[in-house]
């Protein structure tokens, strides 16, 4: 016994296999955050007034708002005058119409993550947006998409051609008054993906961005909106990875989803920002905000997260339950090792009538981390017969890692039922010994009891990113086990 | 195949095993019985190559290589099967899943190719009439809300597909009702073979009425204290473990 647990105890610094740097020139705004700022990246990106002026009313409440102190999760104060919010690689004006013109330096970059922009290569099926630090550098499968209607582009592009739909959408679900991240990414977003599928229509392919950190000293503030109109389906996924560096990087990104009458939006995520190494040195932020509104009735939006990276997440996508009928999940896999600090989960909001949510989480601590869920299910007066499932299980390994459950329950109409769950167990020396005995090694032996505790999330994934997700999570508790 | 020599190992410096000898040869079944505390469970967690023991002195033999140099998996990959006393629940891990795993890392082993889902499939049927077992186990979690009986079905299921060279049964009978253990008995018994040694760990006789061993040994006070055919169990039925405690230390007959 005494030796196993010398195994789980021992680390071993793992390899983060997206850690390398492009080394490609890049156009950014010198550090530092004001009106000034904020109006260059208005002007870099040509932007009509409106949003130049909703993006300075951002950045003037977010002046008047102190940190959030209420997470489980401990860092150094952030410098905001220290971060670049701009950076860019240099191209030629208006980026890249099609791949032949994307430098090759950064195709090169996608291949080696695995994520071939190559249009006619093996990834047929899944169309990819690639935003590269503050601006999406490729986009492909965009006219194919188009012959149904459905719009798939970058935000900044967005802006230009569907001014209407930005300024109806944009702040909808996720004010800018929101909290402190929120507002910031308001001020001064670059980049991101808009979706818009248009009445009756099912999305043939998955639409996928894959986000990237590259420059040193760089925050990443990207904004993505997706409205499926009445009667139209969409599964979206959204990848990350940066550079191994020593400083802390901020990611500080909002989604915002809509989702109108019978309208169903299936949003999953595998995050794998770098996590910084095994004391803790270097890593990515990620404080981010989240949320959908299923507005119409009978609609619904999944939830699939899969979190393995960042220093430290701070995260909860959330559904606000307005239609009748409507239907909100949240599926959600967080693993920290080393240093890596969590606080996830997810608000459940039920204000329309019969409106169901369901939350499946589970928390997997190793080394000396710290892993949080949070979880809000409220229960407006006028929602009856909501309905809320959750269940968040918590994994442990060695002794050094905690877990923290805080459901929080607002009920406030009598014909509510919610139902909670919460376990704890630790990966037992019983289990690795009875793999073992069946001529397992230790690694492959903890990835399949892992992936056991985590298959009612990792089933919800569509089947490319679930490969990729179960064997990031191999990767990721690589060493947590000697 | 086996030649345990003058084995002693202790847990948390207690003293469990002082000093065992034993020597299995190939298609030979050997039973091991013993008292509550005799060290029949030590045994067979020292030849697994469990955590948390300590081999003082001794040295196990295993088809000519020390086995106690190898690392759990690796003595599995080389044949060395143990049936837990207690097999563990591994909730969202399909049986089909660990058995495949299992089979495909002895195959690898042994420079065999990995077996195709389809092949797996007819093979692993063919070992489950073996024990009676139907097709939705391969289907459910390992071990998870499986009856006593069916976790120890599951248990002779996995050494009929791994086909071990040396099979530690450990107390495959407790728990079992008499229709289980005649299922389990009949499945160890077609799997007994002259290329594969066996070693039952039990503290009752009933069990050998339905595997008879060739060799019965008893275990007491981390020795062997008498070693004899089958009759020696039906001795022992009558007169109880008693008598062997009584037995001064380091006599073995």
């Amino acid at each position: 016994m005494a030796e196993q647990k010398q195994q789980i105890e021992e680390f071993v610094p793992k390899e983060y296999s997206a850690g390398f740097i492009t080394d490609i020139e890049a156009d950014s705004l010198p550090a530092g955050l004001s009106e000034d700022i904020v109006r260059q990246i208005s002007q870099i990106k040509g932007e009509p007034e409106f949003l130049l002026e909703w993006r300075l009313q951002a950045y003037r409440h977010w002046l008047t708002m102190a940190t959030p102190e209420w997470a489980h999760v401990h860092y150094p104060e952030i410098n905001y005058q220290d971060i670049s919010y701009y950076s860019a690689p240099k191209k030629k004006t208006d980026g890249p119409k099609s791949l032949d013109e994307v430098d090759p330096e950064l195709l090169r970059t996608y291949e080696k993550l695995g994520v071939p922009l190559d249009e006619r290569a093996r990834l047929a099926g899944v169309a990819v947006d690639a935003v590269f630090d503050s601006v999406s550098v490729a986009n492909t499968f965009q006219d194919k998409l188009a012959e149904q209607g459905i719009l798939f582009m970058p935000f900044s592009k967005a802006v230009h051609e569907h001014p209407e739909l930005i300024k109806q959408y944009l702040g909808s679900v996720v004010p800018y008054k929101d909290n402190y991240y929120a507002a910031l990414n308001s001020a001064v977003f670059s980049d991101g993906s808009f979706v818009y599928i248009p009445k009756g229509v099912r999305c043939p392919m998955e639409l996928s961005t894959y986000f990237r950190i590259n420059a040193a000293n760089t925050g990443q503030f990207e904004r993505t909106l997706i409205i499926a109109d009445d009667d139209s389906y969409v599964s979206y996924l959204e990848g990350c990875t940066a550079p191994m560096r020593d400083e802390n990087q901020l990611h500080a990104a909002v989604v915002e989803l809509v989702a109108m009458d019978r309208a169903q939006i299936k949003y999953s995520t595998v995050q794998n920002w770098y996590p910084g190494d095994e004391n803790g040195k270097g890593g990515i932020y990620n404080f981010v905000t989240k949320r959908a509104a299923c507005r119409g009735e009978s609609s619904k939006v999944s939830w699939t997260q899969v979190e393995t990276g960042s220093a430290i997440t701070w995260k909860y996508p959330s559904v606000v339950l307005q239609g009748d009928n409507s239907v909100g999940e949240f599926y959600s896999v967080a693993v920290t090792n080393n240093m890596q600090q969590a606080d996830t989960g997810t608000k459940m909001i039920h204000l329309g009538k019969n409106t169901s949510s369901t939350v499946i989480s589970k928390g997997i601590s190793a080394g000396r981390s710290q892993n949080a869920y949070r979880g809000l299910v409220r229960v407006g007066p006028n929602a009856d017969n909501a309905r809320n499932y959750t269940e968040c299980d918590s994994l442990l390994m060695g002794d050094k890692s905690a877990a923290h459950t805080f459901p929080y329950i607002e009920v406030k109409n009598p014909t509510a039922k919610v139902e909670h769950e919460a376990s704890t167990s630790k990966i037992s020396e019983d289990q690795l010994f009875y793999c073992k005995q069946r001529g397992l090694d230790l690694e492959d032996a903890v990835s399949m009891i892992v992936n056991g505790f985590c298959k009612q999330v990792i089933r919800e994934l569509p089947m490319e990113f679930a490969v990729e997700a179960q064997n990031l999570l191999g990767l990721s508790l690589e060493g947590s086990v000697g | 195949m086996l030649e345990i020599k003058n084995l002693h190992a202790s847990v948390d410096g207690k003293e469990i095993l002082r000093g065992i000898n034993l020597t299995v040869n190939a298609g030979e079944v050997h039973a091991i019985m013993g008292p509550n505390g005799a060290g029949k469970s030590t045994l067979s967690n020292v030849l697994a190559g469990r955590d948390g023991y300590e081999i003082t002195q001794g040295e196990v033999i295993y088809k000519g290589e020390n086995l106690l140099d190898f690392e759990p998996e690796e003595r599995a990959q080389r044949g060395v099967f143990l049936a837990f006393q207690y097999p563990v629940e591994i909730p969202g891990v399909s049986n089909i899943y660990l058995l495949k795993a299992a089979l495909n890392a002895v195959r690898k082993y042994q420079g065999l190719d990995e077996l195709d889902a389809i092949d797996f499939l007819t093979l692993v049927r063919s070992k489950m009439e073996l024990v009676k077992m139907d097709e939705q186990f391969l289907h459910r979690s390992v071990n998870e809300g499986f009856s006593g009986g069916e976790k120890k079905r599951n248990e002779i299921l996995q050494m009929a597909l791994l086909e071990p060279s040396l099979a530690i049964l450990d107390e495959t009978d407790s728990g079992l009702d008499i229709d289980a253990l005649k299922i389990v008995s009949e499945g160890v018994n077609a799997l007994r073979s002259q290329e594969r040694s066996i070693i039952m760990i039990t503290h009752y006789q009933r069990l050998l009425d339905y595997i008879v061993p060739d060799f019965v040994h008893v275990l007491s006070k981390g020795q062997i204290v008498k070693s004899g055919d089958k009759e020696l169990a039906k001795e022992l039925e009558k007169t109880g473990y008693s008598w062997v405690d009584e037995q001064p230390e380091g006599v073995s007959a």
